[in-house]
């Protein structure tokens, strides 16, 4: 009942943050310099084909008449057509978000996999040498550039023990010439209805790389606070007691003293996966990952609007849901906080 | 045989030019199936010597002893492996002692799966049995809870059946009472005293309180700076105390001075940590102390049914 009332209140108050996301998008699309009409009317257009665009864009409509058709479109979900390649833009998102949600939720399963027990780990034998060579990885794995750390795996897994596949998101056999029926546009989910275990794991394969690349920095920023979080918690009284009681180290490290220190390294791991929804563009360049964010990125470049605001709006949602999820994550852990 | 036999414990830490000594000659013998009290200041060394009984010491404590038994074994070689198993600790501060984000069900669980092989739905069983015993009167409910919900009585008795689900016969409890109020200290103290009638425990009661001494322990050691000064049974300390500083502690007591007059206390302060003691610890705040205090070791001294360590003659009848 308390659990149902809060979502309702974060429901209600994420309707006003993509409300006010929307109008965002809308004045910045008025500010910016560029007319609409003359790219929707395609390369070195005449005066006439651009008028023309602008009459079947209603762009000489009052501005609050256009905001509020805009509204109403981004509120059905008609994204409309990209001014650039006429293309729909919610056929464009059914292929790219897909792709981006698959590798973003990988990468951060990785980092949480990773940068939680390393953490836990690194407190216990604090100032040995694990602890050491941990602070070390952990401050490689923030401070490497992304493109780098792309090419270096590149370089290793796919170029020298060719062990994984160097880019892409499935191999052509899958791809082409047996194409994956597309149901959920999550090849990993997709491959499994299907019963092919080959694709599956095919799928499997070109998403470790990216993903790992994806998961260096939450994974080294949860590992240190992880750490951090688990030194202060040790040193309570109810570890001291559970010790006392001749509870087993690892039963401590994980079962009483993690649930107290993972708090921190789930918030940050949470907004690093909302980051990676549009922020994964070289990750996605380099791997040749058909992702959101080169889609953003492009129609960014070319000042393709309605691709933008529909990107945003999607990416806001996605946002707002996954700080949500956040804090009942946090509700779970931690029983004192108040919803 | 005692329960437990530890003699001339001393316990240090730091350098070894720039020693801390936490504990400097403990002698402490307790009866089985009886309630030991360890009265003393804050600072004298009573928390630490309950944490040596437990191997739960930090790894720069060196301890020394020239015995330091329980049951007969060598408690510097398996304090570790007798911990949680025959010894078990109740500390101070119920609030604290418990996991604030585990329900009561999985603590109690966690510490049964570590002390029985039976399966989960006996476990289960057992543990609401236990926490009827320490007196709660809904187990399921309180199974169910989290720490923060349950009030500091109930919190203690979650922490006693945790104790009592180790299996273990030695519980060591650091000042149980203290962070409760008297009255509901006053039902843990008879709560105590009943389970170790019932079950056979014995108890190792950490306090500063001599009220909590006179209420519930049948024999008690005094300890001053890390020193035990006296030790014997209940009745006899209190009635006829020895040592200056026994006596000085029961003066102390508000029941021990008329209505309206002042109360009594010890003036100085506690010898430093680092500080080397040539005497009698006690010496500098003695009201009674003389040369020989300040320069040599006091006696033991013994006159059956308690000891103690003062240079003062015992005086007869």
């Amino acid at each position: 009942m308390h659990l149902m009332r809060y979502l309702l209140r974060r429901l209600v108050l994420s309707v006003f943050v993509v409300l006010g996301v929307t109008l965002l998008v809308f004045v910045v699309a008025q500010v910016v310099p560029s007319d609409p009409a003359a790219l929707y009317a395609g390369p070195r257009p005449t005066a006439e084909q651009i008028e023309t665009a602008r009459k079947v864009l209603a762009l000489d409509a009052p501005l609050h008449e256009r905001f509020f058709s805009f509204a109403a479109r981004m509120a059905t979900g008609e994204f409309g057509v990209s001014y650039k390649t006429r293309r729909l833009i919610a056929d464009d998102l059914s292929v790219f978000l897909p792709a981006t949600l698959e590798l973003a939720v990988f990468s951060t399963v990785l980092a949480l996999l990773i940068g939680v027990p390393a953490g836990v780990l690194t407190a216990a034998g604090r100032g040995g040498l694990l602890d050491r060579l941990g602070s070390l990885g952990s401050i490689a794995a923030v401070a490497m550039p992304t493109f780098f750390l792309a090419m270096l795996l590149q370089a290793f897994f796919a170029q020298w023990l060719g062990i994984l596949p160097l880019s892409g998101r499935l191999s052509k056999e899958f791809a082409v010439l047996a194409p994956l029926p597309s149901v959920t546009g999550f090849n990993l989910v997709d491959s499994l209805f299907a019963g092919r275990p080959a694709a599956f794991f095919d799928t499997l394969s070109h998403l470790v790389l990216p993903a790992l690349t994806l998961a260096s920095y939450p994974a080294g920023v949860a590992m240190r606070l992880t750490r951090s979080a688990m030194i202060e918690i040790l040193q309570r009284r109810h570890i001291v007691a559970a010790r006392a009681l001749g509870l087993s180290g690892s039963r401590i490290l994980f079962g009483h003293a993690l649930p107290n220190a993972i708090g921190p390294a789930l918030t940050v791991v949470g907004l690093s996966f909302a980051y990676a929804l549009t922020g994964a563009v070289l990750v996605e360049i380099i791997f040749a990952w058909p992702g959101l964010g080169r889609y953003v990125s492009e129609a960014i470049l070319s000042k393709d609007f309605p691709v933008i605001a529909a990107a945003t709006l999607v990416v806001t949602i996605c946002y707002v849901a996954m700080n949500l999820l956040i804090d009942l994550a946090q509700a779970i852990f931690d029983p004192r906080v108040a919803l | 045989m005692s329960l437990v036999e530890i003699k001339g414990l001393a316990i240090r830490f730091g350098s070894l030019h720039n020693p801390i000594h936490a504990v400097r000659h403990v002698d402490l013998s307790i009866e089985r199936g009886t309630i030991h009290g360890l009265i003393g200041e804050s600072g004298c060394g009573k928390t630490i010597s309950g944490m040596a009984l437990l191997g739960l010491l930090p790894q720069s404590a060196r301890v020394s002893a020239d015995a330091f038994r329980f049951d007969g074994l060598n408690l510097l070689d398996v304090a570790k492996s007798l911990r949680g198993r025959r010894i078990a600790m109740i500390s101070q501060d119920p609030a604290a002692a418990l996991n604030p984000v585990l329900r009561i069900g999985r603590q109690m669980d966690d510490v049964l799966k570590s002390h029985s092989g039976l399966p989960r739905f006996q476990r289960r069983a057992v543990a609401e049995e236990l926490l009827a015993a320490t007196g709660l009167a809904d187990p399921r409910r309180v199974l169910k809870s989290y720490p923060h919900q349950l009030s500091g009585g109930m919190q203690q008795r979650v922490v006693i059946a945790q104790a009592l689900a180790t299996g273990a016969d030695f519980i060591i409890a650091d000042e149980p009472t203290t962070a409760l109020d008297v009255t509901v200290g006053a039902q843990v103290l008879a709560l105590l005293k009943r389970l170790v009638q019932e079950r056979a425990l014995t108890v190792l009661m950490i306090t500063h309180d001599m009220d909590v001494v006179a209420e519930c322990c049948d024999s008690a050691t005094v300890l001053y700076a890390g020193h035990t000064v006296e030790a014997g049974r209940t009745d006899e300390l209190l009635a006829a105390p020895r040592h200056p500083y026994t006596q000085a502690l029961l003066a102390a007591l508000p029941d021990a001075v008329a209505k309206g007059e002042r109360l009594a206390s010890i003036e100085g302060h506690i010898p430093s940590p680092f500080a080397v003691i040539e005497g009698c610890p006690f010496a500098p705040r003695c009201a009674s102390a003389m040369a020989v205090c300040r320069q040599a070791k006091p006696p033991e001294r013994d006159d059956g049914n308690h000891c103690w360590t003062c240079h003062l003659e015992p005086h007869h009848g």
